[in-house]
C-alpha cells in the first residue's frame, strides 16, 4: 500500500465546506469528520447535498469555500494521488452487462493498474467476498440486483483503497440482499476501512455508526442514531388504538380543527393513529411502552375522553418511542 | 368467503407470463388476494417481486396469461370501461404536462375522465386545498418538488371521485418529508371519503400505514394479512445485541440451544430465540466463553422487515438457492409487450 499523508488524523474531514452553483447553495457551511474504520451516514432527502459533497470530496467538483481533506490530500489539488487510496460506488454504478463478473473485476483491477499476481489474488478475494465464486462465470446482464450490486462494490474497491464513498449503493434490492450487502460493509470497516455511505432510506440510516442529517445543504444534526432519537426529537409520539379507527381519525381531526387539541400531525397508521404532541406535558418518567392512560397524563386523557364521548371504545392511548423517520421530521420542521 | 358487496379487488390463482419458450419469464405466479371496501391494502416486496405486473393486470392494462382479476365485481378484461370510470391509478412513471400549470393539469385530467363543469367548479378546488397546493395553481407542474408533483398526481387521479385507488409506488425517491405527507393524505382520504387505496411499494416500513399487506417476493405472495400479525410470523421472540466479534458470534450463537433463527443487521445481532430472559443469560455465555463481549443485549419488538427476512430466508430454503439469476433480472420483463 502506498504512502499517506496523515496516518493519525481523520480519514474525512471537512470544515465548512460549501458550493454554490450560481444563485443555488448545494453544500451550506458543511464541517464534518470521520474516524478511522468508521461507517458515516448521511441521511437527506434528493437534493439535500449529498452527492455534491461526495463529489467535492472526490475532487470531482471545486468547492466555492472552505475545506475538505481525504487521507490528509486536498482533492481540489491532489486527486490523482489520492485517487489510489479513495474507492467510490454510486447510486448509477456502471458495469459491463456483456462481461461476465470475474471479467468486470479484472477490467476494473486493470484500470486502477493492477496486473499480475495481485489482480489474480484481488479476483479470488472479491469473488469470496460477494459470494459470487459460482455466478463469476455469469454475463453481468443476468445477475440480480443484490448480486450487480455487490459485484459493483467489489469492483469499487478492487485496488484496496482506504476510504469508500457509497452514494446511495441499495436502492431498490431486496431486505436480504440489503443485509448482506452491509455485512460487506461492515466486513470492510472492520478491516480499517472507512465508510462514507449516503442514503435516503431510514432504516439502513439505522445501521450506521454516526449519522448526520443534510437538508437543503445544511447537515442539521449529527450523532448516533440513538442519541440523534435524544436529542432531535421535539415531542412525542402517541399510538392511539380505537375501534373503528376511520371514525376516531375523524373525530380527532375535526377536535383538532376546533381548537381543542394541540397535535403537530395526526395521522392514521394502518388499525391505529399516531399523533405527534410537542406540548409539554408533566407527566411520569417516560418508558416508551407504558401505557399513561391515567390522570397524570392530560393529553391522552383528553384523547381517550373525546374518544369515548364520541361512542367509541378506545383500546389503548400509549407513548411510543420515535422512530428515526420521527426524528428526521421533527429535526427538518425545526429549522 | 367474505361477503362480496364487502370486497372491492380480488384475484385468484392469477398468473402474467412474459415472452415465449424458453425465455419465458412468470412474473405472477398463482397470487390469490382480497382488497375489502375502505381498506389500505399495501403489495409490499423488493424491485421485480411482480407488484408492478399485478397491478397492471388488474386494471386491465395488462392480458393475464391465467386466473382471475376484478375489481367492484368488474373484470379486468371484459369491463375496462366501467373500470376506467370507477378507478383511480398512479402509475410508477404518472406523467403530468410539464408545460401546464397545476390548475390546467387538473382540468385536463378532468376532461379527460368526463367531469362536467360544474362539478370541476367544486371538486377541483377542493382537491387542491387537500393536496395542499391551492397557493401553487399557476405554477408550471415542471416547476413543482418532487413531493408536491406526487400531491398533484394524487389529485389528478380523484377529480372523477373514484371507489379504488390504485397507487404504484407512489413515494419512490420522495424525501421523508414529502413522503410522510403523502402518506397522511391517503390517511385522510381514507378516513373521511372510505375510499378503497391499494398501494405497491418496496419500502417495508410503509407496511405500517396500511390495514392489510401482501408481502410478495418472486411472484409470490409469502404471506397476507394485518402488519401485526405478519410481525407475528417471526420465530419466537427478538434479542439484539453489538457483538465485539461479529462473525464468530454469529456462528457460536447459531449453535445454542433455543436459538431460531439469526439475522445480522449492521453491527447488531438480531437473534430470535423461544425464551428471552434464558437464552439471553446463555447467549452471554456462550461469547464470554470465547472471548467475545455482548453490548446492549436487550429485547425488540421484530419490524416487517425482520419478518419478510424471516419468511424469505424459509422460503427460500424451499426454493432454488441455487439460483443466482431472478425472474426480474430478465431485461424488459416488466416493461413486456402484449398490452391490452
Amino acid at each position: 500500500m502506498s504512502e499517506h499523508r496523515n496516518q493519525d488524523g481523520h480519514p474525512i474531514l471537512v470544515e465548512n465546506l460549501s458550493k454554490q452553483f450560481g444563485d443555488f447553495t448545494a453544500v451550506d457551511d458543511v464541517s464534518f469528520y470521520v474516524n478511522r474504520g468508521e461507517v458515516y451516514g448521511w441521511l437527506g432527502p434528493n437534493g439535500a447535498g449529498k452527492t455534491t459533497t461526495i463529489r467535492m470530496l472526490l475532487g470531482l467538483v471545486k468547492p466555492s469555500s472552505g475545506q475538505c481533506r481525504v487521507l490528509g490530500y486536498n482533492p481540489a489539488t491532489e486527486a490523482k494521488a489520492m485517487q489510489a487510496q479513495v474507492g467510490y460506488m454510486s447510486q448509477l454504478f456502471t458495469l459491463y452487462r456483456d462481461l461476465t463478473a470475474r471479467e468486470n473485476i479484472r477490467f476494473y483491477g486493470q484500470a486502477y493498474g493492477l496486473s499480475g499476481k495481485r489482480l489474480r489474488r484481488r479476483e479470488a478475494e472479491i469473488l469470496d467476498m460477494a459470494g459470487l465464486e459460482r455466478g463469476a462465470g455469469t454475463l453481468t446482464a443476468n445477475l440480480s440486483g443484490g448480486w450487480k450490486q455487490r459485484l459493483a462494490l467489489g469492483c469499487a474497491i478492487v485496488h484496496e483503497p482506504e476510504v469508500v464513498f457509497l452514494d446511495e449503493p441499495t436502492a431498490g434490492v431486496d431486505p436480504i440482499s440489503r443485509r448482506e450487502f452491509w455485512d460487506l460493509i461492515y466486513g470492510m470497516a472492520k478491516g480499517g476501512v472507512t465508510v462514507l455511505v449516503t442514503t435516503h432510506y431510514m432504516d439502513e440510516a439505522e445501521l450506521c455508526q454516526r449519522v448526520g442529517f443534510l437538508n437543503r445543504g445544511k447537515l442539521i444534526a449529527l450523532d448516533t442514531p440513538d442519541a440523534l432519537k435524544e436529542s432531535q426529537m421535539r415531542g412525542r409520539v402517541l399510538e392511539i388504538s380505537a375501534e373503528d379507527p376511520d371514525r376516531a381519525m375523524r373525530v380527532l381531526r375535526a377536535a383538532q380543527a376546533e381548537g381543542r387539541l394541540a397535535f403537530d400531525e395526526v395521522a392514521l397508521y394502518g388499525a391505529e393513529i399516531h399523533a405527534v404532541v410537542t406540548e409539554t406535558v408533566p407527566g411520569p418518567a417516560r418508558d416508551p411502552d407504558e401505557v399513561l392512560v391515567s390522570d397524570q397524563d392530560p393529553v391522552s386523557d383528553q384523547v381517550a375522553g373525546l374518544l369515548s364521548e364520541a361512542g367509541l371504545t378506545v383500546h389503548g392511548v400509549v407513548w411510543i418511542a420515535p422512530t428515526l423517520e420521527d426524528v428526521f421530521i421533527s429535526a427538518v420542521k425545526a429549522r | 368467503m367474505m361477503d362480496e358487496a364487502r370486497v372491492t379487488i380480488r384475484t385468484r390463482d392469477l398468473v402474467k407470463h412474459f415472452g415465449r419458450r424458453k425465455r419465458r419469464v412468470t412474473a405472477v405466479d398463482g397470487v390469490t388476494l382480497e382488497v375489502r371496501r375502505g381498506e389500505t391494502y399495501g403489495l409490499i416486496g423488493p424491485d421485480g417481486a411482480g407488484k408492478t405486473t399485478t397491478t397492471r393486470v388488474i386494471l386491465g392494462l395488462l392480458k393475464r396469461t391465467a386466473g382471475q382479476s376484478e375489481i367492484l365485481g368488474y373484470d379486468s378484461m371484459r369491463d375496462t370501461y366501467e373500470i376506467r370510470e370507477r378507478v383511480g391509478y398512479i402509475a410508477q412513471q404518472f406523467t403530468l404536462s410539464r408545460d401546464l400549470t397545476v390548475m390546467e393539469n387538473m382540468r385536463f385530467f378532468a376532461q379527460v375522465h368526463g367531469v362536467s363543469p360544474a362539478d370541476q367548479a367544486h371538486r377541483i378546488p377542493e382537491l387542491l386545498a387537500f393536496a395542499g397546493l391551492t397557493q401553487f395553481t399557476r405554477r408550471h407542474a415542471g416547476q413543482l418538488s418532487g413531493g408536491m408533483k406526487k400531491k398533484l398526481a394524487l389529485a389528478c387521479s380523484l377529480v372523477h371521485e373514484p371507489q379504488v385507488l390504485l397507487l404504484d409506488e407512489p413515494t419512490l425517491g420522495v424525501d421523508p418529508v414529502s413522503r410522510r405527507e403523502f402518506w397522511n393524505l391517503l390517511g385522510n382520504l381514507r378516513a373521511e371519503k372510505g375510499v378503497t387505496i391499494f398501494v405497491c411499494t418496496p419500502y417495508m416500513d410503509e407496511a405500517e400505514r396500511c390495514n392489510w399487506v401482501g408481502l410478495m417476493y418472486r411472484g409470490k405472495l409469502v404471506a397476507q394479512d394485518s402488519p401485526q400479525a405478519i410481525k407475528k410470523l417471526v420465530p419466537g421472540r427478538l434479542l439484539a445485541f453489538v457483538p465485539s466479534q461479529m462473525a464468530a458470534a454469529k456462528r457460536r450463537v447459531a449453535t445454542l440451544d433455543g436459538v431460531l433463527e439469526v439475522q445480522t443487521y449492521g453491527i447488531t445481532l438480531h437473534v430470535f430465540v423461544d425464551e428471552p430472559e434464558r437464552r439471553e443469560r446463555e447467549i452471554v455465555r456462550a461469547l464470554e466463553s470465547e472471548g467475545v463481549t455482548c453490548e446492549g443485549m436487550r429485547e425488540i419488538d421484530p419490524r416487517m422487515e425482520e419478518a419478510f427476512i424471516s419468511l424469505i430466508t424459509r422460503q427460500r430454503s424451499d426454493l432454488d438457492t441455487e439460483s443466482v439469476i431472478l425472474p426480474g433480472a430478465v431485461p424488459g420483463a416488466e416493461r413486456g409487450g402484449d398490452v391490452l
